[in-house]
């Protein structure tokens, strides 16, 4: 039978070994993407959300980064058809085992679309190099053909001319859609969005969040999206992830994250932000304080130094376990679980 | 108390034209006309939001005001306890002396403080240039300035590196305002910050602004933010302000299309508001190479025949409501209609 999750991740740990000290930039992360549906990922600088998914396409230099722990299991089946599950944390990251992963049925879309394009390349020439790398069989005037369709899919007008383009004669709109139709020239199952509309502006990135969705529907891949936009993740998540610190301290279904976040940091977060649809406040309620330096994490729940709801003796001693509070809705907090990581039952902490 | 209507700042008719130089004589074959005609005034003691997508100038426009560049033609007055003095007349001496009045916040504090210098020497700079305070006396005013702005006296003999991006941006806000400037132009002060402490620098300026009698310019693409701090807003694109009024009208009742779409595409969020998004098509246009008449007709959603031949003027359509746009009173527009109450 097939698995209706396309990746799971388990206790994914991705370290860095630096001069100062071990970085635990993931430090346990699980997580299942199901086939088709988006999961958001948000968090804040330093959070680990980028090295997570870096782990996934096995992008983290190394050294310093490892993977010291943990399974990312990609499960190909489907269509009822059973085949085994691929490990992708224990491919070799130079091997060719990931590399016909990567680009194919794993791709990725980045944030600055002009440092991901190679400059001395036309955008044509990138994506044929994708197809001809990927696809068995496609001769390469067939594979221009494809690569003019492939632009034309998202939206690139005169597409029979912007294929012999070279990324710096582009907007950053016009990048980001050839950016997107390089990685859906395979037709990925997966696709690994790193704040994909960070750098645009606003009616642009309205325009690249359509073509996203619109076409996810088109392919039915599945989409990881990253981003530290609480206004963007309502939009296009099913399902959302919050990290702080290497760790996912909420996730929930879009809807229920939204209307009843739980975990202290999703409230200061949701209630941190201005919303344009509502009164206007006179003040900003802030969250306290500043992400702490990632030598210096506080010891028990990494968010109690910042924490409105901190509890003396509990929150500094031992940091909680991701809990269900709720039908599909996990949160890693003492005020609702008192079940600490790391162990299977707790004594009752009094 | 200053009079509630009195005018700190006029800019007429700004102008800012960067040439367009080719070849080996580097000749000039055309301008860059980053900002093209704005006319803008702000009120003491309030806060005038400048919105706009990426090249419209906002920036440009911040920079001629403080005279960062000198604008090609324009007037920009600037009214001092009765006196009137044209900034962009000013000689270099005078200007010298004059800028103590105005000072700017950056967006990147990352590349805005010189890596080689302490809190105590970035923060005290501005008073030794202009001559304020030396010595004891300048230590205890950069103490009371950084202990303003949330940070600790203990910092000063640190240098930028050993803080994280929100207290750098503390940093360039004790180094703008600690000689008392009377305006302040905030280039997009919180966009490279976190979103936890975007927050925290938001109210941070807020809060200054009362205790320290600020006048602030606030140049940022975010309309979000924008509106969370000014009581008005001026919408630009490419080179032209389109609309200028009270944030909640141009939020509730925007008159401009330009002001619609831009409203309309701030992501929300709120997974339950599925949106009627008027999606804008293509991309802004290249000013230097402006099209004719209206300059937002290649993407506007009600254009006519007479936007792609005549230039719409600023108007005021209501009082306190601008707009350069031909069919401004014939339109309704959809703005932001806010039926969620505010968050617990």
């Amino acid at each position: 039978m097939a698995h209706d999750s396309l990746l799971e991740i388990k206790n994914l740990m991705t370290h860095f070994h630096l001069h100062e000290g071990i970085v635990r930039a993931v430090d346990g992360v699980s997580f299942d993407v199901r086939r088709g549906q988006t999961l958001g990922i948000i968090g804040e600088s330093g959070c680990g959300k980028s090295v997570t998914v870096h782990s996934i396409l096995r992008l983290v230099p190394s050294p310093p980064g490892n993977i010291v722990d943990g399974q990312i299991l990609l499960h190909r089946g489907e269509n009822g058809a059973d085949a085994p599950a691929v490990d992708l944390a224990q491919l070799d990251p130079r091997g060719a085992e990931i590399r016909a992963i990567r680009g194919a049925e794993i791709s990725m879309v980045f944030q600055e679309p002009m440092t991901s394009f190679g400059p001395m390349h036309t955008i044509g020439n990138q994506i044929i190099e994708t197809i001809l790398l990927h696809q068995e069989g496609v001769e390469s005037t067939d594979a221009r053909e494809l690569a003019i369709e492939n632009l034309r899919r998202v939206g690139i007008p005169r597409a029979e001319q912007i294929v012999d383009a070279y990324p710096h004669q582009l907007s950053g709109g016009m990048r980001q859609r050839a950016m997107i139709a390089m990685a859906l020239s395979c037709t990925p199952r997966l696709l690994i969005a790193d704040e994909p509309t960070t750098a645009l502006d606003v009616t642009i990135q309205a325009q690249i969040l359509e073509l996203l969705m619109a076409l996810q529907q088109e392919v039915g891949m599945a989409v990881i999206f990253i981003t530290h936009n609480l206004g963007v993740i309502a939009e296009v998540a099913d399902e959302v992830a919050v990290m702080y610190l290497g760790r996912i301290v909420e996730q929930a279904g879009v809807n229920e994250l939204f209307d009843n976040p739980q975990h202290p940091y999703t409230q200061g977060l949701l209630s941190s932000i201005p919303h344009i649809d509502e009164e206007k406040l006179p003040r900003l309620r802030a969250i306290e304080g500043v992400v702490p330096d990632p030598y210096e994490i506080p010891s028990g729940c990494a968010f109690s130094d910042r924490c409105p709801s901190f509890i003396p003796g509990t929150c500094d001693q031992a940091m909680p376990d991701l809990d269900e509070t709720g039908p599909g809705h996990r949160v890693r907090c003492f005020l609702y679980s008192d079940v600490v990581e790391g162990l299977t039952e707790v004594e009752n902490g009094g | 108390m200053a009079d509630e209507n009195e005018l700190l700042l006029e800019v007429n008719d700004l102008r800012m034209y960067f040439p367009i130089q080719k070849g080996l004589l580097r000749r000039t074959t055309g301008f860059v006309k980053a900002v093209d005609g704005v006319s803008l005034s702000i009120k003491k003691g309030e806060t005038l939001g400048l919105v706009g997508e990426s090249g419209c100038g906002k920036t440009t426009t911040g920079r001629c005001i403080v005279r960062v560049y000198r604008p090609t033609d324009g007037e920009i007055v600037f009214h001092d306890e009765g006196t009137a003095v044209d900034i962009n007349r000013l000689t270099r001496p005078e200007l010298k002396a004059f800028r103590r009045n105005m000072q700017m916040i950056f967006q990147d504090p990352f590349s805005s403080l010189n890596p080689r210098m302490t809190v105590l020497e970035l923060v005290g700079e501005p008073l030794l240039a202009h001559g304020i305070a030396r010595g004891q006396e300048l230590e205890d005013r950069v103490a009371e300035m950084v202990s303003a702005v949330g940070l600790r006296v203990e910092h000063l003999p640190r240098y930028p590196h050993s803080f994280s991006g929100g207290q750098r941006q503390r940093i360039g806000i004790a180094r703008a305002l600690v000689q008392r400037p009377k305006l302040v132009v905030c280039d997009e002060p919180v966009s490279a910050l976190d979103v936890s402490v975007q927050s925290q620098v938001v109210n941070l300026l807020q809060d200054l602004q009362s205790d320290l009698d600020l006048t602030y310019l606030f140049v940022a693409h975010d309309m979000s933010v924008v509106r969370q701090v000014s009581n008005r807003i001026a919408v630009m694109y490419v080179g032209k302000l389109v609309e200028v009024a009270e944030s909640e009208e141009l939020l509730r009742d925007p008159k401009h299309p330009y002001s619609e779409t831009l409203l309309s595409a701030v992501p929300r969020p709120n997974p339950h508001h599925h949106m009627q998004r008027l999606n804008l098509e293509g991309e802004p246009a290249d000013p230097a190479n402006a099209p004719p008449g209206c300059v937002f007709h290649p993407r506007c959603r009600y254009m006519e025949e007479i936007c792609q031949t005549d230039v719409p003027e600023l108007i005021e359509l209501t009082p306190g409501h601008h707009v350069a746009c031909h069919f401004a009173d014939q339109l309704t527009l959809q703005g932001i209609d806010y039926s969620g109450s505010p968050r617990d």
